[in-house]
């Protein structure tokens, strides 16, 4: 890479020619306050609020989409740059709601961060306050578009990234809003509740539908059995909540929290998702044998299931008919479980810890109550889990070892693994080589799968067959793969899709990491470091070899595939209208 | 899928228009605005169905174009009158009162900024300078100008319309 001199701060650098201003002072460790950008993402200098003296410039520039050059002289800190940010925040604040006390992000907000960087102490200018509706339709989403400060990052995050494009700048000058199309609620277009717009706010304009009061409730209901399960992405970014670093396991603290706020059993999902490996290996293997539809694409993830509802139903029959992981866990808890404990399914209510947003979503839906009663009662995400522990005053960093409950208490490496993208691929691979082939493989780890590559592709030889299989993450990616296979460009046996891009470690529901740190790391890598770590300590790391599947298969559902296993772990799709029209 | 037959089974002569511009445009980069704009001489506005045929046809989400209609004042999303009433809201006509010109229109026809009588006879739309300053304050109903105006005016203008 070619190299440029600049001068920043009276300090002279050496600086990749294609850096920005701000990413020159980053490397230099010169601080400089940003709010609409976020790398990759948002960079589209709109806020101003990263304004620069350059030498030479008629005005302050952006350093955010500012390209250095050769002998470029930037001053961050002068008078004029002081002065230019910090009446830009004001105004910025001048229309804002300010209900900082009762608003989810306090103490974890961008807006507020800079208020405090910037020392604003009064408020000079009181602006028109707006007043718009807060949309809390959407069981996954509320958007309050009273706290929106118009840095777009969701927007571009729905659109470019995730290619779902439901919310845009609408109107003009004070009037500009972010909203729908005809200002309908997130529930009335073609939302996948998601959640990545959730992730990018900088404030709390955005946030997931609380239900922890529900849970509240429940756990204080004397004639309920509460159980909860949590998905193997929460444990490895719950402790960000708690001001652990990223990638942090707390697999431990999380059952032992969850333990004290009263739950009866803490179960795993992750055994739930070896149940999946082997209802969806089995579904492979018999598609590719008896001639069935292909590419078989995997179904965990109900954001992609929404996206291909709502965009693609010509795949509809591609897509595995296995529940997602929980949804499968739910309703053995309120059949096999229930039997076997002589709990009444109707006493039983089932809690799902996710990194998701549209999980919240997907446990509405009407056809995943297998027993006649929900699958899955409430479902809260990792935020709302370390929100019920804040507020039941848990010390999460110090607290006894504790396990997984039984009986479906035990989940291998390969149910760990869904976390992060490929993961469910690759536990599918551990699977169906050792099925097809009748041996036992040692070498497990499927590196091709592996990683943050938008597509990744892989050929695997197993017995008598070359596997085709494809890996996507994030909807855009997605809409590419499938776009791809449309066009006849490219063949596969097998398709992992997960809504969030680097699949469910940065799910829509997972603690939110501010822009100052967000543009700079890697969430998805680092969190699925933790996942792979998690996975290689584990003594069974194959689906197939968990004894309490096998003991379920046996005592209940004799053999993956069988009547009684699409009964209660299978489900269905509809194609969905993605604009009703409205009575004109 | 679009059709071009209404309920009666007779051709919907706006709808064929509208997908011969489509059509037109279908492969021409940034052809959004010129598409609104002639999709908005075929209906007179832009109502969801028309901006849900356009984002099929143009392959933009509706969110987009949405956005595009709602960004321009030239777009509307209301149906228009038979006569379009256009209040001056230049600098010159402004400071000549024509604020109060509109207080009254929307005070005559029982109707806000942008929206159209029920009778579908006259719509009120305040707009930017029309080049006629010497008359200030100046409005414009379909293509007639009627200026130096008086709020005590406004019943005598509209009253030339009352028959037509």
């Amino acid at each position: 890479m070619e190299m440029v001199n600049i001068t920043i701060d009276n300090r002279k650098l050496e600086v990749p020619k294609n850096y920005t201003i701000l990413e020159a002072a980053k490397e230099a460790n010169i601080a400089i306050p940003t709010l609409c950008f976020l790398k990759d993402i948002n960079e589209i200098g709109a806020c101003r609020m990263c304004v620069v003296e350059v030498q030479g410039a008629r005005s302050l520039q952006a350093a955010c989409v500012y390209p250095v050059s050769e002998g470029l002289v930037i001053n961050t800190k002068s008078q004029a740059v002081r002065e230019a940010r910090k009446v830009t925040l004001e105004l910025i604040l001048s229309n804002h709601d300010k209900k900082c006390l009762t608003c989810v992000r306090s103490s974890n907000c961008e807006l507020q961060q800079l208020a405090e960087d910037l020392n604003v102490k009064a408020l000079r200018f009181e602006g028109e306050s707006v007043n718009h509706p807060i949309d809390d339709f959407s069981p996954s989403i509320v958007r309050d578009p009273n706290k929106c400060v118009l840095c777009r990052r969701c927007v571009s995050m729905c659109k470019n990234i995730q290619t779902v494009s439901v919310i845009d700048t609408n109107e003009r000058g004070f009037k500009t809003i972010v909203s729908s199309a005809f200002n309908k609620s997130l529930n009335e277009v073609p939302c996948t509740m998601c959640g990545q717009c959730i992730t990018v706010c900088p404030v709390g304009a955005l946030k997931e539908k609380d239900d922890t009061e529900k849970v509240w409730e429940a756990l204080a209901n004397k004639d309920l059995h509460v159980v909860v399960q949590t998905a193997p992405a929460v444990r490895v970014a719950l402790g960000e909540e708690f001001g652990m670093p990223i990638g942090s396991r707390v697999t431990s603290n999380m059952i032992a929290s969850l333990r004290r706020l009263g739950f009866a059993k803490v179960f795993d999902t992750d055994t739930a998702a070896d149940l999946t490996i082997m209802e969806e290996g089995t579904e492979l293997i018999n598609r590719i044998k008896n001639g069935g539809k292909l590419p078989l694409i995997t179904s965990c993830s109900p954001g992609w299931i929404k996206f291909c509802e709502h965009n693609y139903p010509e795949f509809l029959e591609n897509l595995s008919s296995c529940k997602s992981p929980h949804e499968m866990f739910g309703a053995v808890l309120k059949s096999y479980y229930a039997e076997k404990m002589g709990i009444d399914p109707a006493k039983i209510f089932v809690v799902s810890i996710m990194p998701c947003t549209a999980k919240k979503y997907e446990a509405q839906r009407p056809e995943l109550s297998a027993t006649g009663y929900a699958d899955v009662d409430v479902v809260l995400t990792t935020r709302e889990l370390a929100q019920m522990i804040k507020e039941a005053g848990i010390d999460f960093t110090e607290l006894p070892e504790r396990h997984f409950d039984d009986p479906m208490g035990e989940a291998t490496g390969a149910g760990v693994i869904f976390g992060a993208t490929g993961g469910v691929m690759e536990a599918a691979l551990r699977t169906v080589a050792e099925v097809l082939s009748g041996k036992s493989i040692d070498n497990i780890e499927y590196e091709a799968v592996r990683g943050v590559e938008g597509i990744k592709e892989a050929t695997i030889e197993l017995e008598g067959l070359t596997l085709k299989a494809a890996v996507a993450h994030g909807l855009g990616n997605a809409r590419k793969l499938l776009e791809k296979i449309k066009a006849g460009e490219a063949e596969y046996h097998f398709i992992e899709v997960m809504g969030c891009p680097g699949g469910c470690v940065n799910g829509g529901g997972q603690p939110i990491q501010p822009s100052q740190v967000r543009s700079w790391v890697d969430l998805r890598t680092e969190r699925a470091k933790a996942i792979y770590e998690e996975d290689r300590e584990l003594p069974i790391r194959k689906s197939h070899e968990n004894e309490k599947v096998k003991t379920l298969y046996a005592e209940y559902f004799e053999a993956p595939g069988s009547h009684k296993a699409h009964k209660l772990l299978h489900t269905h799709y509809v194609a969905r209208e993605n604009y009703p029209e409205d009575k004109e | 899928m679009s059709t071009n037959k209404c309920c009666c089974g007779c051709v919907d002569e706006r709808e064929q228009k509208l997908q011969e511009i489509i059509a037109k445009y279908k492969d021409t980069r940034g052809a959004l605005i010129p598409v609104l704009h002639e999709a908005q001489e075929v209906y007179g506005y832009l109502p969801m169905s028309v901006q849900k045929k356009i984002s099929e046809g143009l392959n933009l989400p509706l969110s987009e174009i949405y956005g595009v209609v709602t960004f321009y004042t030239q777009f509307s999303l209301k149906p228009k009158g038979r006569f379009k009433v256009n209040i001056c809201m230049g600098t010159a006509c402004y400071v000549k009162g024509s604020g109060q010109i509109l207080d009254k229109f929307k005070e005559k026809l029982g109707i806000d900024v942008g929206e159209c009588t029920e009778d579908g006879k006259f719509s009120l739309d305040a707009c930017r300078c029309i080049g006629a300053c010497g008359l200030a304050p100046v409005i414009m109903i379909n293509d007639d100008v009627h200026g130096r105006l008086d709020p005590d005016d406004v019943e005598g203008v509209l009253e030339k319309y009352k028959d037509l």
